[in-house]
């Protein structure tokens, strides 16, 4: 791949840019080397939501903001977020293409990839070499890393959460933006978001981003034995996250799995209370900066890679630990 | 009535150590036996339920080597109705290898009389995790479809299907035949039977060759990443380590206010 200009799906969320997808500038601005990045978002964006986006595009260097708006974009498509980015790919003549590693990112990509006729690479964490491009990307759920290269002439992927830290430009820009019409079939509307329920709120979006989580496993007993937790938790300002063996038994809603088929999380502390830190598990946490693991069993592999440890009943250890906190608080 | 087509692929157990092939092209599945992945599980019991419910029929397709066989007997026994193995060394196979040799039987079993309304896959394949073969084969067949989806049903001629999104359960309604790729959360995937065993071990299973050379995919090779040696401090034993606890959480800066 020749060093030309990158373009990268942007999510938003009502604070501008997501983590992941400013991490993914902060990637599309490295495998660019010196050419211009150039962000797409897709859909209606309110003015307060843009105004955070702006600077914050400009803090990763993008030079141009590529805002697509149409009749029928208000609902979220797959199909039409991908007939937009693409339609990026030739306004901007790009030659990569690529977007967060989420579940939306990944779909557009898949679809992207159809539309341009090349390979896709999902959940990349490194480029490895750029001519040609090798790609170093997440398989087996995060515990193996496959070396791939891709020879097409645009070079589509998606970035792994947490793969990197979204580093600010060494010049920050203030990226043009143009509003653009993206050249949609009644095709791309098919598969649309005809509602959306607000339920119990989904705190995946907030794992991923948590600088607390505190975990919860098997060890917590029983559906009921997460009062103490959730204190611990709030007093942490932090968000809970659990094994899947808590969300296969229904002590917890899935939304709050963390692992190979749940979320990832990068917080500064995770303290995982009762997790034995099965290999799918240690998938969705290992990029946290700092791990404390409360547990019975010191054998357990959640103690013997985390950094810190206390051994014994969480039921017991983390209603001390909360008592301590409310004390020193006074 | 609808037909439901769920594609699952014969996957290495990765729950316990993981060790790679001596090519360092796949991991070396010689002593911990093979499965499938939750996800899959979870579009195995979706194609039955919507099958049972609408009185029409589940069959399950995969793209592998004979010793598939087991998988696909596996979803039998759990209420799968017929089977299908597209036999090849899938080794050179990429995504879109994989969606072409599904469509080409999707399309001759349709000019043979049978259309599958619903074609459930998973959403990422748990070895290779390339996260787009449902899209591909959508394409292909000309499909609408969706990825994310934990909960699917077929009501009055339309399919259903509920995902978690940013901002809640996103709801898509697709018009039949359409391509879904299914994430775990929304269903249990249900134990075989004895019964179930037994009729699943005499069950015909439909063999086809692909129809095309494969592509093939970019995979240069796969590597471990290094393991790092135990260096876990014990801050204490019981309750008694609150205080040590709550240093470091202090010292961190976890603990503001
Ligand atoms: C395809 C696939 C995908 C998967 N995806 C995920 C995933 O996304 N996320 C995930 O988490 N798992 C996932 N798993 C499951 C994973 O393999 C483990 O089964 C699971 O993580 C174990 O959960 P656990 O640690 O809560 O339970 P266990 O493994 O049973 O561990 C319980 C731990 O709690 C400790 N304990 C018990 N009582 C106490 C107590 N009173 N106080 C303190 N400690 C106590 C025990 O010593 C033990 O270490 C997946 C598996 C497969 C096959
Ligand atoms: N060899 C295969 N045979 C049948 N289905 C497959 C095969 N490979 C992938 N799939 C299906 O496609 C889904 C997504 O796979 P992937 O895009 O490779 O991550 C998987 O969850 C399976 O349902």
């Amino acid at each position: 791949m020749t060093a030309a200009g990158v373009g990268v799906l942007v999510e938003t969320d009502g604070h501008g840019a997501t983590l992941v997808s400013r991490e993914a500038l902060t990637f599309a601005r490295e495998l660019a080397g010196g050419q211009p990045v150039h962000a797409v978002v897709v859909g209606p964006l309110d003015a307060d939501v843009e105004d955070a986006l702006l600077p914050q595009l400009g803090e990763q260097g993008v030079a141009m903001l590529h805002h697509a708006t149409a009749d029928g974009l208000g609902a979220y498509s797959a199909a039409a977020w991908a007939a937009a980015a693409v339609d990026v790919v030739t306004r901007a003549s790009v030659r990569a293409l690529l977007a967060a590693g989420t579940p939306r990112g990944n779909e557009v990509m898949a679809h992207a990839a159809v539309r341009l006729g090349v390979a896709m690479a999902a959940n990349v964490v490194a480029a490895d070499g750029v001519d040609p491009l090798v790609v170093s990307r997440q398989v087996v759920g995060g515990t193996v890393l496959e070396e791939m290269r891709l020879d097409d002439a645009v070079a589509v992927l998606s970035v792994a959460g947490h793969a990197l830290d979204p580093a600010p430009a060494a010049s920050p820009t203030e990226p043009e933006v143009t509003a653009f019409t993206p050249t949609l079939s009644e095709a791309d509307l098919v598969a649309r978001v005809v509602r959306t329920e607000v339920g119990a709120p989904d705190e995946s979006a907030a794992l991923g981003s948590a600088r607390v989580v505190v975990g919860a496993g098997r060890g917590a007993g029983s559906a009921d034995g997460f009062k103490d937790l959730v204190s611990l938790t709030e007093l942490l300002g932090g968000v809970l996250g659990v094994s899947r063996v808590v969300t296969s038994l229904g002590w917890r809603p899935h939304h709050e799995q963390v692992g190979q088929t749940g979320s990832r999380i990068a917080p500064d502390i995770y303290i995982p209370c009762g997790i034995s830190g099965a290999i799918q598990h240690w998938a969705g946490c290992s990029s946290a900066k700092t791990i404390l693991a409360i547990n019975t069993d010191p054998e357990a592999p959640m103690v013997t890679r985390a950094h810190y440890a206390v051994i014994g009943d969480l039921h017991e250890i983390v209603p001390a630990i909360n008592d301590e906190i409310r004390r020193r608080r006074g | 009535m609808a037909n439901v087509l769920v594609c699952i692929k014969r996957v290495p157990e990765t729950s316990g150590q993981i060790l790679l092939t001596d090519d360092e092209q796949a991991v070396d599945a010689r002593h911990v036996g093979w499965t499938v992945s939750a996800h899959e599980e979870c579009a195995i019991e979706l194609a039955t339920q919507v099958a049972g419910a609408t009185g029409g029929t589940s069959t399950v397709l995969t793209v592998g080597s004979s010793d598939a066989v087991e998988q696909l007997r596996g979803a039998l026994a759990v209420g799968c109705d017929s089977a299908v193995l597209i036999e090849a060394d899938t080794a050179t196979y990429g995504p879109a290898d994989v969606a072409a040799a599904i469509g080409d039987v999707v399309s001759a079993h349709e000019a043979n009389g049978t259309t599958y309304d619903l074609v459930l896959l998973g959403n990422d394949a748990a070895d290779t995790g390339d996260f787009q073969v449902g899209v591909r084969l959508a394409a292909l067949l000309g499909r609408p479809v969706v990825t994310g989806i934990s909960a699917c049903a077929v009501a009055d001629g339309v399919i259903v299907a509920r995902g978690e999104g940013p901002e809640g359960t996103e709801v898509f309604e697709l018009p039949p035949p359409a391509v879904v790729a299914v994430m775990e959360g929304g269903v249990s995937p249900r134990y075989p039977s004895i019964p179930g065993r037994m009729k699943a071990k005499r069950a015909p299973i439909e063999t086809v060759s692909p129809q095309r050379e494969p592509a093939g995919h970019g995979r240069v090779r796969w590597k471990l990443p290094p393991q790092q040696p135990s260096s876990v401090e014990i801050l204490g034993t019981g309750p008694e380590a609150a205080p040590a606890v709550v240093d470091l959480l202090e010292e961190l800066g976890v603990l503001s206010r």
